[in-house]
């Protein structure tokens, strides 16, 4: 579904970024693997189109038609950052910003968020200031403003990195059912591989900006294709 | 009592006035100068911040020298008009909203612009959620905006010549009050400015920590 080929970013005279192609299923939820610095951050802004590689080609084969431009293509996809990176507006607000963002008409934008923070179980924070949660509660917000612009591709640049423990664990699990049930074509990148147990069908290593190793597809039986009949 | 009235009014239109206007030109300028990259950036920094403190009385002598008769800009008969003082006091305060606009847009974390643009917006929406975002620190702009004309006293001085009945304002008819000995007129002019100017930024304020009181709310 989206294919990156011969792509190079550098900065500060050094390259941080070089992949000769990575290529992504639709359906499939990749993990990208590996140390700090490792060039992981610098992959998921070519991904998204918010850095321009110096060469190569990202090629997005989408459901709805031919792509026109950058703001074209970034709203068929959604990202979540390592900080929840919320606004100062309350928890609704926070997540219908993206809908408001595509122009969406009032009615859509308030049953589409209604049901997005059920689904996070963040409905009786709706009214509250963004800027006023604990960290779990702000990145349930975080991934509800992503998925309820039901993006073709999601981006998650370590999006548990700043949590504690439980608060993580709970979240997994969570996004591992909206996974599940959405099936959204995920890129999730961290340096933790636990992180990403049960939640990835297949892992890359990226190092020094390269892709090192493509590990072997992963065949657990938590994928999103195996659980969905389940519910 | 009606002179006052109308110098009181006059001081509020001009200054109301070069106000807004500096709004229209610090706000764009104060987001290009904190988000762009481009060369000569710093250059223009050092500008706006050295623009924040203009004499006004040097202010006053380039405008009055812009629009004298014999003038590069003569032709306008723009000198000793309000308009005249409106020009002179919008270059007062264009470099501190400028300036301010930039500090409050360049304390927000650098990763928002990312999110935002992550999110779908375009970049004007990107742009409009920033200064939603610096609301707070974007009103104080504005006030010290306000606060740097209404009063200073030397530009309107030069370039408006305190013309009763067309260019007299409150602080230059306080000067000549004094000049005069005439001291109890003076002060209740003076009275009358500080009222008015606590009375707006007051109502300022309040529409400022009414949303800081809405972030703090839990």
């Amino acid at each position: 579904m989206i294919e990156i080929t011969q792509v190079i970013v550098h900065r500060d005279g050094r390259a941080v970024l070089a992949i000769d192609r990575l290529a992504i299923q639709r359906g499939e939820v990749l993990a990208v693997l590996g140390p700090n610095g490792a060039g992981k951050t610098t992959l998921l802004l070519v991904l998204a189109r918010l850095l321009k590689p110096e060469s190569g080609s990202i090629r997005f084969d989408s459901r709805a038609g031919p792509i026109e431009n950058d703001l074209d293509y970034r709203r068929r996809i959604s990202v979540v950052m390592q900080d929840p990176l919320l606004l100062d507006r309350s928890v609704f607000d926070n997540v219908a910003a993206g809908l408001r963002f595509r122009h969406l008409p009032a009615a859509t934008v308030n049953t589409r968020t209604t049901a997005w923070l059920e689904k996070l179980g963040i409905a009786h924070l709706r009214d509250r200031p963004g800027l006023k949660l604990s960290g779990g509660e702000a990145q349930r917000v975080a991934l509800a403003r992503a998925f309820v612009l039901e993006p073709e591709l999601l981006l998650l640049d370590e999006p548990f990195a700043s949590l504690d423990a439980a608060a993580r664990q709970a979240l997994r699990g969570e996004l591992r059912r909206l996974l599940s049930e959405t099936r959204t074509t995920t890129v999730f990148i961290t340096h933790d591989p636990a992180e990403v147990q049960g939640l990835a069908t297949r892992s890359v290593w990226l190092e020094d900006g390269q892709l090192k190793v493509e590990l072997p597809e992963e065949r657990d039986t938590s994928l999103p294709s195996s659980t969905a009949f389940l519910r | 009592m009606g002179e006052v009235f109308s110098v009181t009014l006059l001081s509020l239109e001009v200054s109301g006035l070069a106000t807004v206007l500096s709004l229209l030109i610090g706000l764009p300028l104060g987001t290009v100068l904190a988000l762009g990259r481009f060369p000569g950036r710093a250059a223009l920094f050092s500008l706006v911040n050295t623009g924040m403190g203009l004499p006004p009385v040097v202010v006053g002598l380039a405008v009055a020298m812009l629009l004298w008769r014999s003038g590069p800009l003569g032709e306008l008969r723009l000198i000793y008009t309000p308009l005249a003082i409106v020009i002179a006091q919008l270059i007062i305060a264009a470099p501190v909203v400028t300036g301010l606009t930039a500090v409050a847009l360049q304390q927000l974390d650098p990763r928002l612009q990312l999110q935002l643009l992550g999110l779908g917006a375009s970049q004007t929406q990107m742009v409009l959620a920033l200064w939603r975002e610096a609301r707070l620190p974007l009103i104080a702009a504005l006030i010290a905006g306000f606060g740097s004309v209404i009063s200073e006293v030397g530009a309107s001085m030069m370039v408006g010549g305190n013309i009763r009945g067309q260019t007299r304002v409150l602080t230059t008819a306080i000067v000549l009050e004094t000049g005069k000995g005439e001291f109890e007129r003076a002060l209740a002019l003076g009275a009358l400015l500080l009222v008015l100017t606590f009375l707006i930024n007051a109502a300022l304020t309040m529409v400022q920590q009414r949303g800081a009181r809405q972030r703090g709310r839990t």
